[in-house]
């Protein structure tokens, strides 16, 4: 079943159009991959999801027709967007952090939860009074990922999460993004310029041009294509 | 030594009123990064109410909270629909479209009250106590525990409550707090409402020393910008501390030295921030900003 789709979906900030025209789908349970150079459009997509910046177009999310909606509303459909760079509150410490991210729950399994995410990313356990901002690039990203984890989404976007982190660090979270796939089966869409690492945990990808989509199909299918291989994995 | 005993404690009676209104500001500034000298104007409004419910035959307690009620929907109210479109744009514009405000409501209070100061009771009677020698009102000693209450309460909500980690993380970081569904606008009306109750506590704290009139708090307000800037601008705590220090070393610098006297000691405060922020720019309790790259 579709989750999330996008409908020829444009994107501007002012006056200039960022996005002409994006259209894919994420099915229940599906991980979807953006993959293109800097300034092709790849966070401006989550943004545009997640109600960021003024769209066009139509984005539904589980049937839902979600496009123009405020960040907030998003969110409490059961989308979590793990933005670029900082994703965490840094005057809050890290366990408050977890606690925001859970915000819209009602139920009594939050510290539960937090337990899930000082499991996955064992780093944070001893940061767990510290303050957000006091921590590493990568225990930062760690508590992103984590914030998103505890709104027990249908669907987390997740945009360069290897951005700035030693090549060790990156592998490291995006074990634990695996382990998340495998585990709890959240849907995905995944912005990586480390195609590799993106096809670690996605399915399908697209790959944006200036802000159209210029290829997309399965794993296999765009890494065996040359342009593929030459722009996106090194040869 | 009864007599410096005295002095102080009634400097930390006027210091918790600067402290109330400064904790306002800080509230605020903490919310959304802007000074809002509207919250003299908007406290002196709510103090009104009260003295016109009270006029009106209510007993003082209701009047008090009557007003306590209008305060937090005044606040409400004025960030929605006047502060809102500004809060995004250029910090510079918005402490003016502030300052427009104050004049407003200055100028709704005097067009249905008039200049002519108001009595108001006070809420803790008139009695002094004779503590061993040294004399103090009850209205001093009611002053000072209302704000240590208040500053309790406060840490109680964002220490200790859902709603005080959400105002916290919207303070913080809106963008970011939004994509986990914090109700961000709705928790800047909160924050606002919330400030502007604290200032309507200061409204009638001063009230029966000073009397209701539409210039009653303008004092008070320059005071508390000065503690408020003294304690960091974003340390409540910070900002109550900074207080009570203003209103101890008002009080002792006009008995003690000679020179100074009633007039000149409104001025002793500010000379005393002035050297503080020269040796220590980021406040009493302010953090220096410091970014990890």
């Amino acid at each position: 079943m579709t989750l999330l789709e996008l409908e020829n979906v444009t994107a501007s900030y002012g006056h200039a159009q960022v996005l002409h025209g994006i259209s894919f789908q994420v099915g229940d349970n599906d991980a979807i991959g953006i993959l293109g150079a800097n300034g092709a459009g790849k966070s401006t997509t989550l943004r545009a999801i997640s109600g960021m910046v003024q769209v066009g177009g139509k984005i539904t999310f589980d049937g839902t027709d979600i496009t123009g909606f405020r960040p907030d509303k998003v969110a409490s459909l059961g989308i979590a967007h793990v933005p670029e760079g900082r994703g965490t509150i840094g005057d809050l410490t890290v366990r408050d952090n977890l606690r925001v991210g859970a915000y819209l729950r009602k139920d009594k399994k939050v510290a539960d939860d937090i337990e899930l995410c000082l499991d996955l990313f064992p780093n944070l356990r001893e940061r767990i009074g510290s303050n957000a901002s006091a921590l590493s690039g990568g225990e930062q990203q760690m508590l992103a990922i984590s914030r998103a984890i505890m709104a027990k989404p249908r669907l987390i976007l997740l945009d360069e999460a290897s951005l700035g982190l030693a090549p060790s660090t990156a592998q490291n979270v995006y074990r634990a993004i695996r382990r998340l796939r495998t585990e709890q089966g959240v849907a995905m869409v995944v912005v990586e310029q480390n195609a590799m690492l993106a096809f670690s945990v996605v399915d399908h990808a697209i790959v944006l041009e200036t802000g159209s989509t210029s290829l997309a199909g399965s794993r296999d299918e765009l890494m065996g294509m040359d342009e593929v291989r030459r722009a996106y994995l090194g040869g | 030594m009864e007599y410096f005993i005295q002095l102080v404690i009634e400097g930390l009676a006027t210091g918790s009123i600067y402290g109330a209104l400064a904790l306002a500001i800080v509230l605020v500034n903490r919310a959304t990064g802007l000074i809002n000298f509207a919250q003299g104007g908007m406290a002196v409004v709510s103090t009104f109410v009260a003295y016109a419910l009270f006029n009106a035959g209510a007993p003082l307690a209701l009047a008090i909270l009557g007003a306590i009620v209008f305060a937090f929907v005044l606040g409400a109210f004025l960030e929605r629909v006047i502060v809102r479109p500004f809060e995004r744009g250029d910090p510079d514009t918005a402490v003016v479209v502030t300052i427009g405000m104050f004049v407003l409501l200055g100028g709704i209070a005097a067009f249905f009250f008039g200049y002519e100061p108001r009595q108001f009771p006070s809420f803790f009677g008139l009695e002094t106590l004779n503590l061993g020698g040294v004399f103090v009102s009850l209205r001093s000693l009611g002053t000072i525990v209302v704000l240590a209450v208040v500053v309790v309460l406060l840490q109680l909500l964002f220490r200790g409550t859902k709603l005080g980690l959400a105002m916290r993380a919207v303070a913080d970081n809106p963008e970011s707090a939004a994509l986990s569904g914090l109700p961000v606008s709705r928790l800047l009306m909160i924050g606002w409402g919330l400030a502007s109750v604290l200032g309507v506590i200061a409204g009638v704290l001063v009230a029966p020393q000073l009397f209701v009139s539409p210039g009653m708090l303008d004092f008070v307000l320059v005071y508390a910008l000065a503690a408020a800037i003294l304690g960091g601008l974003d340390s409540p705590l910070g900002a109550v501390v900074a207080a009570w220090f203003i209103g101890v070393i008002e009080n002792l610098a006009g008995a003690y030295i000679d020179v100074i006297g009633n007039d000149l000691k409104i001025a002793v405060p500010f000379i005393v921030m002035i050297v503080i922020l020269i040796v220590r720019p980021q406040g009493l309790f302010g953090r220096k900003v410091v970014v990890r790259v």
